[in-house]
């Protein structure tokens, strides 16, 4: 089946007594048991509830997964993924990553005692050389935050299986319809569900799909013994969101191709990255691995006086953190989404003072070209 | 205030703009921004909603504590609590804990190298006792689940603060309207939010709420990092379940009171553990440090089909997991809220195959106690 049919149809079919085409939300804490020692499959929502199921396994089929879990945040969901890890245990992490993962692996986890190595991850041969014999588990997001770096999944959960090591994929940017990563090899994938599968900017929300059935168990163990699970209304809310995934996506790109193209030709600005441009470096392998390119683009200014004009004075693309959403948003990533990363590293990785981040939305191309347009040029506007 | 009012006004409401008596539901995932160098008070939904702040301000308020916070579940509230220790410390936590947290702390917790004691908290030079070079803190619940135990928490309070210790209780069977533990020294208080602060067993929720503004800090970095936070329609629910906290609590507990008298002279039960009743052991120390004895009780009964025909045949109460909502929920601590003990563990503890745990509702008393009647007599 085709992934647009799987999601339009997330939920259908579970709700066999009235016919309802949604799924019920579920807003119940606890479920009757039929007996001692019995139970409906449902006992505790924090260790299943049906609408959280419906999601779920809708993730779980639009990944080809054995099984799926959501979570109260992406970070949540990342945080409980690391409950999988040990004492002693080393990780490879993409350098360029989210800097709330950054925070997280570096703040909370290194005092647990888990090590982490941060690398180029579209480079194979480089992942290949952080390999170490305490190394389980290569964290990787397949299209970089915030520069679009890409990663060969396939090659590296081919290197991560060679070694014994379990590839964890951030796919947030690109989604299971643009890059099914359990297809190419990886063990588990992970989205901040608050991007692009709910698509609205309205939910905050984690989702993973694991492959392998006893991996998914370890995994439902630290969901349930942690905790962080999603609640019925927002499980309710990221499967109404899926459902329009894969059109939201489609014109998406449109918009984001047409204006990296734009970007591209102004003179104000120095560089563009996005993949779907043929001069990006990780172009040729998405092509080949993937469906797409999806919507978000990073440009930098000729200078950093720029960069506030454009956020001040941008009219339909709003001035906020998150992507992913209808509604286009713009971020300053030095100091928003990745602040927690140390200065030198920003640096030298090119988050700089004039880098700035576009989640495209699904308004009209021509309006948020006209919108960027009146904000690079100086004065007040009307 | 008093508590009552509190309750309906404790909070100020967010929307001055409109005027709603009712906190809107932000369902929004991030906050556009007015100005590139001071960001608004909100930029994305994990690190801050205006409506689970609202609801984090009215638990802090009413736990008298300086910060509060809402988490998706009473454990994601508990783990993201441990999170504040490293590897190598050491916790001293009352042997009848709940036991989703005995399961975090004996696996996940102890593979991160976090210790853990547990003592008969009724004891005070038990929990003394257990206390190591490299204990950090004091895990309590009183009264205990399942088996009401009492601990002296002003003792207890003494004791750490004499040895530089942490003291962490759960307070979900009380709530603040019997019992603030911050008041009496406590440092951290959490909650399974799912039972009587919210109420109508329709939301999954924790709270922690710390005494100290930077306590409350470092749990606000955890709450952020983490990321476990309570969703925004949540939230609400909450809210509106919080205003009736004290009506309810007060029939809850006045039913509870009944069915425990009742209890005590039925045949068929051979104990009651309820603070409320005299005989309890803990009953004076309990007194003197809560306004009430809560509304959940268990029994033994005489023999395991006893036990059985009651959970099956009750009508009223629900048998299921969980407690504190309107509807009475009976439940079998072995094989539910302590099913994540091994058995030897539970034996130890006392959790027989023949106890089980009511949480009274607001049904009226005499009808739970003739449905129960009626099970027991077969």
């Amino acid at each position: 089946m085709d992934i647009a049919t799987t999601a339009a149809q997330i939920g259908l079919e579970r709700e066999t007594r009235t016919g309802a085409v949604t799924v019920p939300i579920y807003q119940t804490a606890t479920f009757r048991h039929p007996g001692l020692g019995l139970s409906t499959g449902y006992d505790y929502s924090r260790s299943g509830n049906p609408t959280r199921q419906a999601l779920e396994e809708g993730i779980a089929a639009l990944e080809g997964g054995s099984r799926g879990f959501a979570y109260a945040s992406g970070m949540a969901a990342i945080t409980s993924l690391m409950f999988l890890f040990e004492r002693g245990d080393h990780l490879i992490v993409t350098e360029d990553l989210y800097g709330g993962s950054y925070r997280l692996f570096e703040k909370l986890f290194r005092q647990f005692g888990l090590s982490f190595s941060y690398v180029d991850t579209s480079d194979v041969e480089k992942v290949k050389s952080e390999i170490r014999p305490d190394t389980r588990a290569l964290f990787v997001e397949s299209l970089t935050n915030p520069l679009l770096k890409a990663a060969d999944v396939e090659k590296l959960a081919a290197l991560c299986k060679e070694n014994g090591m379990l590839c964890i994929v951030d796919n947030t940017f690109l989604t299971p319809y643009l890059l099914r990563c359990l297809d190419l090899g990886a063990d588990i994938t992970i989205y901040s569900g608050s991007k692009y599968l709910a698509g609205h900017n309205d939910t905050v929300c984690g989702v993973v799909a694991v492959k392998d059935a006893a991996l998914a168990e370890k995994v439902y163990f630290h969901q349930n013994g942690a905790g962080a699970v999603l609640g019925p209304q927002d499980s309710w809310l990221t499967i109404r969101g899926m459902k329009t995934l894969t059109i939201r996506m489609d014109r998406q790109q449109e918009n984001a191709l047409v204006l990296a193209r734009w970007l591209e030709g102004h003179p104000q600005v120095v560089k563009v990255h996005y993949p779907g441009l043929p001069g990006h470096p990780g172009h040729e392998l998405m092509k080949s691995r993937g469906k797409g390119f999806g919507a978000m683009i990073a440009f930098e200014v000729t200078e950093p006086e720029l960069v506030e004009r454009l956020l001040m004075k941008t009219r339909v693309i709003s001035f906020a953190e998150s992507l992913g959403g209808v509604e286009s948003l713009i971020t300053y990533p030095k100091v928003q989404t990745h602040a927690d990363i140390e200065p030198e590293t920003l640096q030298r990785l090119g988050i700089n003072d004039r880098l700035l981040r576009l989640s495209v939305g699904i308004e009209d191309k021509d309006d948020l070209i006209a919108d960027l347009a009146q904000a690079f040029t100086k004065g007040e506007d009307a | 205030m008093k508590f009552a009012t509190d309750l309906i006004h404790g909070v100020d409401p967010i929307d001055a703009e409109h005027g709603s008596v009712s906190h809107p539901i932000y369902l929004s995932s991030t906050f556009a921004q007015r100005s590139m160098d001071h960001f608004g008070r909100y930029d994305y939904a994990r690190s801050g909603n205006p409506t689970r702040e609202a609801l984090e301000e009215a638990v802090a308020g009413l736990e008298k504590g300086a910060a509060g916070f809402a988490f998706a579940s009473g454990m994601a509230a508990i783990a993201s609590t441990f999170l504040l220790f490293a590897p190598g410390d050491h916790l001293v936590v009352c042997e009848d804990v709940y036991g989703g947290t005995f399961r975090l702390l004996s696996t996940l917790f102890k593979g991160w190298g976090l210790q853990a004691t547990f003592v008969d908290a009724t004891d005070n030079a038990a929990i003394a006792a257990a206390i190591r070079p490299e204990t950090r803190a004091l895990y309590l619940e009183t009264p205990s689940n399942p088996l009401l135990k009492v601990t002296d928490l002003t003792a207890a309070v003494a004791l750490a603060r004499e040895k530089g210790l942490l003291t962490i209780v759960d307070n979900t069977f009380m709530t603040p309207y019997l019992q603030r533990p911050l008041e009496l020294g406590c440092d951290i208080v959490l909650h399974s939010g799912t039972k009587f602060l919210n109420g109508h067993s329709d939301v999954i929720c924790g709270f922690a709420v710390a005494r100290e503004a930077e306590l409350g800090q470092r749990l606000r970095f955890i709450q952020n990092a983490f990321g476990a936070v309570l969703g925004p329609q949540d939230c609400w629910l909450v809210l509106r379940g919080l205003k009736t906290l004290k009506v309810r609590m007060e029939e809850h507990q006045a039913s509870a009171g009944k069915i425990a008298a009742w209890l005590e002279q039925c045949k068929d039960v051979v104990r009651v553990y309820y603070p409320g009743l005299p005989g309890h052991p803990g009953y004076e120390t309990h007194r003197g440090q809560a306004d009430g004895p809560g509304a959940v009780l268990s029994f033994e009964l005489a023999t395991f089909e006893q036990t059985r025909r009651l959970c099956e045949g009750v009508r009223l109460s629900a048998f299921a997991v969980s407690l504190g909502g309107v509807e009475s929920i009976l439940s079998y601590p072995a094989k539910m809220s302590h099913a994540a003990m091994p058995p030897a563990e539970r034996e130890a503890r006392g959790i027989k195959e023949t106890l089980v745990r009511l949480s009274v509702g607001l049904e009226d008393p005499d009808d739970l106690i003739a449905d129960m009647e009626r099970c027991l007599q077969g």
